[in-house]
């Protein structure tokens, strides 16, 4: 049987961690489904069907999935989950909403946030803000299972799937989106980006975060915050790396002003090269760093822009 | 209206933990428990629903061994008006937990339920959203601001691009993001006061609930160790091992 994984699109192309999720339902089962929801969202639909691994695209094109809403999403997967060994999806804002419900109604465990795949019903998931890592196996019919990005290389688009039309599932009318909040950015997205700039409490002010900004924009970088310069309000909350933020795992992480709580390196320690700056010697941030130094960021944080 | 809001008992969040050397599990044994962060966030916007006027009782229930009273104890003393243990020393995963709440549900019939999004210790991120799916109830996930009004309740919820603001049908799950609220502290008066009310227990088999879990933890192995780093004297060195060592600008 193949497994399915439920695409997160913005019609015209994958978001959010899709393809590293088809990735990693390759590794599940022989054959990869994706379903692309949504109206208008052909060209998203034709690139799920370029990724490698993947044979088949159900696309619905129906309004009632714009808004990503659960009730929806659940209602629509659950009616088709029982032709699949696998159903899986990107633990992102997006598949963490809906998922378990699929689960529940399904009546099975959700294994969540997998960063390995040891066979087709046993995976590897952090736990404790990634302190451990669980190796748990499944006896259940059909496996839900979300998928953290940073444990799987995206499918290249080297495939040649077919996309078929699906019919939507019921409107549920339990809830509706009445607006939405987006941070408007030209930097890479956060979850993805090859190179990021993350600043802490340290930076003391949102303002001081616009040198963060030139920083990142010499290096094509994406920025990132600890939860202390998110709770004070200096950055939005889509910035926040961390345990409950976003988990990254970038070829470059530059850590300023951030004293390093595990809550924080459980979102980054898995980066490439870190680096960190800050004024305290003691930081537990240094631990994790490959080049650490120590000095006042308002200095540093200049001349390296300068200086790169 | 009741809101009912369900409390786990985890290892504190200051703890680092240990996994055991038999590869079972972390070490359990003499570290600080508290209840779970997200958690305290959902019983302080419960009392301030409740402070608004907008509910009229609120009802903390825990599902875990004998311990998680202690738990139950807190949100008491936070101003939760009664507690229910469902008492349980069978290893309880989520879709039992979100089982033995909607029997909860089920028996106490609350206009809102109000859960932590996601425990620090397993990291899962599920029941809330499995107990909206077994109650056929809208969800409205890692919400940052509430507004309850007669029938709905508007919720801006934290999503990876930025905010989103949505209308649910009540009753409804609605569970709890970082920024929602800052929890109160219990006051010492409340806290003696918190040991007088109401904390029943009852067990999965009261409910009807299988509760036997379905994932097998094979092994729970340490993370792999970054090795040592080293510390730069200036900037140049810095931009120089990025350049020349690490290679990554």
């Amino acid at each position: 049987m193949a497994a399915l994984v439920i695409a997160e699109h913005d019609k015209q192309s994958l978001r959010g961690g899709t393809a590293n999720a088809v990735s990693a339902a390759a590794k599940m089962a022989g054959d990869v489904h994706v379903l692309v929801a949504g109206s208008g969202a052909r060209a998203a639909a034709d690139a799920a069907a370029k990724l490698a691994g993947v044979s088949k695209v159900l696309h619905v094109d129906s309004p009632q999935y714009d808004g990503g809403l659960a009730e929806n999403y659940t209602a629509l997967v659950v009616g088709i989950a029982k032709n699949y060994s696998h159903v899986v999806a990107s633990a992102s804002a997006f598949g963490k909403n809906f998922m378990p419900r699929v689960a529940a109604l399904l009546d099975v465990a959700q294994v969540s946030d997998i960063s390995g795949v040891e066979s087709a019903d046993t995976f590897v998931r952090p736990i404790y803000a990634g302190n451990a890592f669980a190796t748990v196996q499944s006896a259940d019919p059909i496996k839900v299972v979300t998928v953290r990005s940073t444990g799987f290389d995206p499918a290249p688009a080297t495939g040649s799937g077919s996309v078929e039309p699906l019919a939507a599932g019921p409107d549920k009318q339990q809830s509706k989106v009445l607006s939405q909040e987006l941070t408007r950015s030209a930097r890479p997205e956060l979850g993805g980006a090859r190179r990021v700039v993350s600043g802490g409490r340290g930076l003391a002010s949102g303002e001081n975060f616009k040198m963060l900004e030139t920083l990142a924009d010499k290096l094509g970088a994406a920025i990132g915050a600890s939860r202390a310069a998110v709770d004070s309000g200096y950055v939005p909350n889509d910035y926040q790396v961390g345990q409950t933020g976003k988990i990254v795992a970038p070829e470059l992480y530059i850590a300023v002003g951030i004293s390093g709580a595990i809550q924080h390196l459980a979102g980054m320690k898995d980066s490439k090269v870190i680096v960190a700056i800050n004024k305290d010697p003691e930081a537990p941030i240094f631990q994790v760093a490959d080049y650490g130094l120590v000095g006042d960021l308002f200095q540093i944080v200049p001349e390296l822009t300068q200086k790169i | 209206m009741k809101i009912l809001v369900p409390v786990k008992r985890v290892v504190d969040f200051n703890v680092k933990v240990r996994v055991k050397a038999d590869q079972t599990g972390v070490e359990l044994a003499n570290v600080k428990m508290s209840m779970n962060p997200f958690c305290e966030i959902a019983v302080e916007e419960a009392l301030k629903q409740k402070e608004a006027g907008k509910a009229a009782e609120v009802i903390a229930v825990s599902c875990g061994p004998t311990a998680c009273q202690e738990t139950l104890r807190t949100a008491l003393a936070m101003g939760a008006d009664r507690a229910i243990l469902v008492e349980s020393d069978v290893e309880l995963q989520p879709l039992a937990v979100a089982k033995l709440l909607k029997a909860v549900v089920d028996k106490e019939q609350p206009g809102l339920v109000i859960l932590g999004k996601q425990a620090i210790d397993d990291d899962a991120n599920q029941v809330g959203q499995m107990l909206a799916a077994l109650l056929d109830w809208p969800q409205a996930v890692f919400a940052s601001k509430v507004e309850l009004s007669e029938g709905s309740a508007k919720v801006t919820r934290e999503i990876d691009g930025g905010l989103e603001t949505l209308e649910v049908k009540t009753p409804a799950i609605i569970t709890t993001d970082l920024r929602l609220n800052t929890p109160r502290y219990a006051t010492l008066p409340n806290i003696m006061k918190a040991k007088k009310k109401p904390l029943e227990t009852l067990k999965p088999a009261d409910l009807g609930v299988d509760v036997a879990p379905r994932l097998k933890t094979l092994k729970v192995a340490e993370p792999g160790k970054r090795k040592a780093g080293v510390m730069v004297k200036d900037v140049g060195e810095l931009v120089d091992k990025l350049k020349n060592e690490a290679k990554v600008i």
